[in-house]
């Protein structure tokens, strides 16, 4: 069972790519952070005097941005050929 | 929680569960007050996490054909995927908060737990016991057992490990419902429900692939939670340098162990709960570094099972390895808030300085497993909060569904397919699968219900699964290495060692709570300790003897499974020599040697 589904490199469970939902999920954090930073109470008396929102949204954005580039540099890994092909894995894995 | 759930930690279950029962009866008559001010920037951060969770299940349904694409991931995951999976299936709730409480009560200490209890047990898997689970191709840690000693070691370990994670997953399901009602005042029915059906939702839909990637989803949104209250928390309190200077303050008008023993990991007393400074050390190191971790870490199929979904020999060997990095630097993160919590927080310097707060946590009584909750509350502004509670109900849920995906495959392959309805189509099986998905949630559900009402017996149980760990790395490295060593010796060691661990409990002065007789003076973790050395010591002294005198089996039988019948190219990987260092398994295995003890060194 195993063997094949190696073998032919073409129906793996891994064709999703987790880099592009943790570099979504992280992004949209980073966003909703970002404006609660920009926009709502600072909460200075909490953080000791820091934006901790604005600030933490810039780091998840910035996180973000790095899985969706490593995932835009290097889109191979683990292939699945019908999902992918648009953007160059090769044939067979 | 002992360390049948999640690795060895801090007995954090029990205390705990009795708390609650306060909270609920406190509840009946108080209208439901929160630890917490959620608004709706938080709350929009929490529902976008359960969408992504329910959106990897969907996808991950697309890409499930057969029952190894189910219970395996299809063999087909990177070795940095399964390697954060493998620490994040570990990386529940009840671990970080149990951290961070001991943190807050110890001090430094605590990081044993990472540094001995866990990263030597983690490199020993991806270097010397790794190639033969991956190796010989068995789809589950029970399933070695069968291959090695026959059914009656098999169902010995399927058995107990199944019965274990029904019941982990119910009290981990009962925690979150508690937690979630402290935070938000959800009603403890509609927090178990709402996360039941959840978990439900994506593993049914995704099987293992939807659990390691939520796993890995979750890894970076726990970071993302703790990080800042790490630094916010330093930032209060002065860094490093203030820290260290208001618990020493705080200890020298009486709070908590000496500061010399909070500030520095060894010989850390306070947390073996031996006197002298050698016994403890020794006890750190082969009670708990040696027995409990190697038999949590090497055998567990929660955490093995990860490395089976990798994609090649040398990414499953390198699964542990991977993962033991980010490991070492885990305690940074929950343990120190913890230890800023005891300074900063109110109520927790109170409990620390002797006092007994009161509060709306867990419990109508402030205990330390409440460190992190409270440290949330005073340092976060709404947003990071949000982020925070998302964090840990992420880790609730994450350790759950582990358990979960643990349990249907054991169950469907090991109990079922081995011993019930043999000889059927893989779709079957994959049904099974998925129907025995519903019935652990719904047994777990079930166990959570009754884990509100007798709390006690659940602590018990708990520690009593946990002693059917304690024996198993005994036997496997004895049957991995020695190919004399018998089916009768296989399963006899198991049941004896597990004996022995339970009679050790019931011996000394609190394992059991009031069960335990006293006779043993040893109480807390150095009960735990010993119950588990002297399973180990029992299984293999007897394994040995019974060996001699029963009838081994052939040795064309055991290749893939012993060292000695195994040949070179069924153990190592053939594309890996040719490989740069850091995609070895051995170099990596050795970095991270080095860094643990660079870390012992400096703290």
């Amino acid at each position: 069972m195993s063997d094949t589904t190696r073998s032919t490199g073409k129906k793996t469970a891994g064709a999703f790519d987790v880099r592009t939902i943790i570099g979504s999920l992280l992004g949209l954090y980073g966003v909703i952070l970002l404006l609660t930073g920009l926009l709502g109470d600072p909460e200075t008396d909490k953080t000791g005097g820091i934006n901790a929102n604005l600030w933490a949204g810039l780091v998840l954005l910035l996180v973000s941005v790095g899985f969706l580039v490593w995932w835009k540099l290097r889109p191979i890994v683990m292939a699945d050929t019908d999902d992918h092909s648009e953007i160059g894995a090769p044939p067979g894995h | 929680m002992v360390y049948g759930g999640s690795g060895p930690t801090p007995q954090w279950g029990r205390s705990l569960c009795s708390e609650v029962l306060f909270e609920v009866s406190a509840q009946l008559t108080v209208m439901a007050q929160t630890l917490i001010d959620a608004n709706w920037v938080d709350y929009g951060i929490l529902i976008l996490y359960f969408g992504f969770v329910l959106g990897i299940g969907l996808l991950a349904r697309r890409h499930i054909s057969d029952s190894v694409d189910f219970f395996l991931s299809g063999r087909s995951l990177p070795a940095w995927v399964t390697g954060l999976a493998f620490i994040s299936a570990n990386l529940g709730a009840v671990e970080i908060m149990g951290m961070s409480a001991s943190g807050a009560e110890f001090g430094l200490p605590t990081v044993h737990y990472f540094w001995v209890g866990a990263i030597p047990a983690m490199l020993f898997l991806g270097v010397v016991m790794m190639p033969f689970y991956y190796g010989s191709k068995v789809r589950s840690v029970p399933e070695f057992m069968l291959r090695r000693f026959g059914p009656g070691a098999h169902l010995v370990n399927s058995i107990s490990f199944a019965l274990a994670q029904l019941l982990i997953a119910g009290v981990n399901l009962y925690l979150l419902g508690t937690i979630v009602q402290a935070l938000l005042g959800w009603s403890l029915w509609v927090a178990l429900l709402v996360a039941a059906a959840i978990v439900l939702s994506y593993i049914t839909l995704g099987g293992l692939s939807a659990a390691i990637y939520n796993e890995v989803l979750q890894f970076f949104v726990i970071v993302a939670a703790l990080l800042p209250l790490t630094l916010i928390g330093l930032h209060r309190v002065g860094g490093w340098g203030g820290l260290t200077d208001r618990i020493t303050e705080a200890a020298d008008s009486g709070a908590g162990p000496p500061a010399e023993q909070q500030l520095n990991s060894w010989p850390g007393q306070a947390l073996s709960g031996f006197d002298s400074p050698i016994l403890s050390v020794i006890g750190i190191v082969f009670g708990l570094g040696f027995v409990l971790s190697f038999g949590y870490w090497t055998t567990n199929f929660v955490e093995v099972q990860r490395a089976m979904a990798s994609d090649s020999m040398s990414a499953a060997r390198r699964t542990p390895i991977i993962g033991a990095f980010p490991k070492m630097f885990i305690p940074f993160i929950t343990i120190i808030p913890g230890m800023i919590a005891a300074v900063l927080v109110a109520e927790i310097a109170d409990l620390k300085a002797g006092g007994t707060p009161s509060g709306v946590a867990t419990g109508s009584a402030v205990t330390y497993n409440d460190a992190l909750l409270y440290l949330m509350r005073d340092l976060l502004p709404n947003g990071l909060l949000g982020l925070a509670i998302t964090g840990l109900l992420a880790a609730f849920m994450a350790g759950m569904a582990a358990n979960i995906s643990a349990f249907n495959t054991v169950f469907s392959y090991d109990l079922w397919q081995d011993y019930v309805v043999k000889d059927r189509d893989d779709g079957y099986y994959l049904r099974v699968g998925r129907l025995a998905t519903v019935l652990a949630t719904a047994v777990a559900i079930g166990t959570a219900t009754f884990a509100a009402s007798f709390s006690n017996i659940m602590s018990y149980l708990q520690t009593l699964f946990g002693f059917f760990n304690a024996p198993l790395f005994a036997t496997f490295i004895l049957g991995m290495f020695w190919k004399r060593m018998t089916p009768t010796a296989g399963w006899m060691g198991l049941v004896a060692g597990t004996a022995s661990a339970v009679l050790v409990a019931f011996l000394s002065e609190d394992a059991f709570g009031s069960l335990s007789l006293g006779v043993v003076p040893i109480a807390g973790q150095g009960a735990a300790f010993l119950a588990a050395s002297t399973a180990f010591v029992v299984d293999i002294l007897l394994s040995i003897v019974v060996s001699l005198v029963t009838r081994p089996k052939p040795a064309e039988e055991l290749r893939g499974l012993v060292y000695s019948e195994t040949p070179r190219e069924m153990r190592t990987d053939p594309d890996e020599a040719s490989a740069p260092w850091f995609r070895r398994t051995v170099p990596l295995a050795g970095l991270a040697l080095a860094m643990v003890i660079v870390l012992n060194a400096l703290f």
